[in-house]
């Protein structure tokens, strides 16, 4: 089992570096097989139109059968969207993320798939519990349990 | 399955063999083993008759509450016709629910099968045709046995890639694996990925509903899936159906897992397995792999809280989780304003108080109003004033409470303070049963009066302090003065046991002393009958009116 992440993301990278990224997704970084990080953008018409963000992935060994820790970078240059799936930490409420997560999926896969959770949202807004929830947040989402909320948004 | 089995057997013999040589050699070995297959066959206890605060509970071992699934799963599988892996999903799906599966079944078989995990979802809405019952049962068996098999034979049979080509798993990307798995959806993945996926699931999770590695799929793996997924590793599998025990466990309100830790005992106690009952019964339970693996069946508060009931422990803790210590401050730190009986710390300065809340200034010291102190200011002179009396008096009325709780929290408290250095006393103990055996010619089993006479007096304790709990909140009247007759019996005779035991032994009195000890011991096992025999028939019989309101009672 020795090498799976490393192997698998070598392929990962080796694909993004071939067939390019889909369009408003750009890697960013992807010096080691620990922490990569990846610049999003929500294309067209969307509530977040000219606004770019940057997601932080964090592998595991175990990686991918053990989902990736995903979260929005949050520095001088990056915000996380304001959305109601989205944390003011920048930690993601996503059921792929957390119990279905598949080990088919991959890193751009979920880019892919944040990308169009940003698109559909409707109205720019913190999560309800959002104060209650960055005030004790793990360092790490993978360790916080999430009640994933309705899929709609 | 069968070996575990004849080992649980193997360690309830010796247990027994233990406790009959306990009691006297003199048994004929015919009667013996007669009382070792009633004992195993209908778990009752040792003594004949049961008593008013024992209930009737049954231990199993993980294999026996394994054939009790069996027993399930071999019923769903006769009446759908399905394959028994088919039917272990279907009832895992429903939580164990055979009726609610029956009927969900017969109505919409394919839907229940497709949210089981058992059949793929269908793509088209085109599945009018032969669905239904018939359709579903043919195909359930039918697909996952040939999907626990496809792993040896077929290669790929999914989104089979260009010919030729050397497979590579869309998970791992190694190209080197020969040797792929799939459930019936067909989403294969080399046999690696799947035993890290599984072994994950059942490790890191503790997941026993395992679905298809690939996106969005929700077929679930079957036991010989995630078994031949697992491979060699038994422990895992091992863990795997340990789950799968604990899941149906959870489902079924009779059953309780034994929380002792490592413990894979489980225990049936249907008597306590509604709401309603837990408000007459205490069901204090052993799971049969050790004595000392006693628990409520009814709340995990604490594992024996005989005689009160589980709402009222419950309560009592939180009360004084929540109390006892700003009550104790409150008590030996402050006082309440005479006049408006808010609570005032004294924090520093003279006895000229001025109540911040209703402006009232009196004296710290006899609680007088401080106009009445004249000129002698800072030093109370007044104590039997009329006035002063007077505030004290209307500050002792509204401390009551306060009193009240702090009487029965100290004795409560006390009791489990005492039971808690039994530890030390068990060990002194020893050495004087060790002294004893020199000092007299007593042999080893006639000095084991002081051990069990040292396993009473913790056992009254736990009582005890129960009891006070209960009397906090038992309403004033007939029922409460007889129960703390009984309290107070109870509590006599364990004190006066407790002191014997402490008593310095001297090679002459050990004779009389064993005499007394032996005595008393029998006298407080008898009065902690009473206590809890007593008090149980108050639950069943409604006797008992409490002071508050009890969730669940009226």
């Amino acid at each position: 089992m020795a090498g799976i992440a490393s192997r698998r993301l070598q392929k990962e990278l080796k694909e993004i570096h071939t067939q390019g990224c889909p369009v408003g997704i750009q890697l960013l970084n992807a010096d080691n097989f620990e922490e990569w990080h990846l610049s999003l953008e929500v294309m067209g018409e969307s509530q977040y139109q000219g606004e770019v963000f940057a997601l932080k992935f964090r592998f595991e060994p175990q990686y991918p059968i053990s989902a990736p820790a995903v979260q929005f970078i949050i520095n001088e240059k990056y915000k996380a969207p304001v959305h109601p799936h989205v944390y003011s930490n920048g930690h993601i409420c996503a059921s792929i993320l957390g119990n279905e997560w598949s080990p088919v999926l991959s890193v751009i896969g979920v880019c892919v798939t944040l990308q169009s959770m940003l698109a559909s949202c409707k109205k720019k807004e913190r999560p309800p519990d959002n104060d209650r929830y960055v005030m004790h947040a793990p360092d790490n989402p993978k360790k916080t349990r999430f009640h994933y909320h309705d899929d709609t948004v | 399955m069968s070996d575990d089995y004849s080992d649980d057997e193997y360690y309830y013999d010796e247990d027994e063999d233990m406790m009959d040589a306990d009691d006297g050699d003199s048994a004929p070995s015919d009667e013996e083993m007669d009382m070792e297959v009633f004992d195993n066959d209908f778990k009752l206890p040792g003594k004949a008759r049961k008593k008013s605060y024992e209930v009737d509970s049954e231990p199993l071992s993980q294999a026996q509450v394994e054939r009790l699934m069996q027993t399930d799963i071999e019923h769903i599988s006769g009446i759908f016709g399905v394959d028994e892996n088919v039917a272990s999903l279907l009832l895992r799906h429903m939580s164990w629910n055979k009726e609610r599966l029956i009927e969900k079944y017969m109505d919409h078989a394919t839907a229940v099968s497709v949210e089981a995990g058992i059949t793929p979802k269908e793509e088209k809405p085109a599945k009018a045709a032969a669905s239904s019952r018939a359709g579903s049962s043919s195909t359930g068996p039918q697909r996952s046995t040939r999907s626990s098999k496809s792993s040896n034979k077929l290669k790929s049979p999914s989104p089979a890639p260009k010919e030729d080509e050397p497979y590579t798993c869309p998970i791992c990307f190694d190209d080197t694996q020969t040797r792929t798995m799939a459930l019936a959806c067909g989403h294969a993945f080399c046999s690696s990925c799947w035993n890290a996926y599984v072994t994950g699931k059942i490790r890191e999770e503790g997941e026993h509903w395992i679905r298809c590695m690939a996106e969005g799929c929700g077929l679930v793996c079957p036991d010989p899936f995630v078994r031949e997924a697992l491979g060699e590793d038994k422990a895992t599998w091992n863990r795997f159906r340990e789950l799968l025990v604990r899941h149906f466990v959870g489902c079924n309100k009779n059953l309780k897992f034994c929380p002792y830790p490592n413990c894979t005992y489980t225990v049936a106690c249907p008597a306590a397995a509604s709401k309603s009952a837990l408000l007459s019964i205490v069901p204090t339970v052993t799971c049969g792999a050790s004595p000392d693996h006693k628990f409520c069946f009814g709340c995990s508060i604490e594992t024996d809280h005989r005689p009160v009931i589980c709402a009222i422990a419950a309560m009592w803790l939180q009360k004084c989780h929540d109390d006892s210590e700003t009550a104790n401050w409150i008590k030996s730190n402050t006082k309440e304003c005479t006049k408006c009986q808010s609570t005032i710390e004294k924090n520093g300065g003279c006895n000229h108080m001025t109540c911040k809340k209703c402006k009232h200034e009196f004296c710290w010291v006899c609680m007088g109003p401080w106009s009445e102190h004249g000129t002698a200011w800072y030093s109370c002179n007044r104590y039997d004033e009329k006035a002063s009396q007077e505030a004290r008096d209307a500050q002792s009325k509204s401390r009551a409470s306060l009193e009240r709780y702090l009487h029965y929290y100290n004795r409560w408290a006390n009791h489990e303070q005492s039971a808690k250095l039994s530890m030390d006393l068990y060990k002194k103990t020893e050495q004087k049963m060790e002294e004893m055996q020199i000092s007299s010619d007593l042999t080893w089993i006639e000095v084991q009066f002081m051990k069990k006479a040292v396993d009473e007096v913790f056992k009254c304790r736990m009582t005890l302090k129960w009891t006070y709990a209960m009397a906090y909140y038992l309403d004033r009247g007939n029922p409460k003065e007889l129960f703390e007759d009984n309290q107070r019996d109870l509590e006599k005779a364990v004190e006066d046991l407790s002191e014997l035991l402490e008593q310095p032994i001297e090679p002459e009195v050990v004779p009389s002393l064993r005499q007394k000890v032996t005595d008393k011991t029998v006298y407080v096992q008898k009065r902690n009958e009473i206590m809890l025999e007593d008090t149980a028939n108050g639950f069943l019989e409604g006797r008992w009116q409490w002071n508050t309101s009890v969730p669940g009672l009226e």
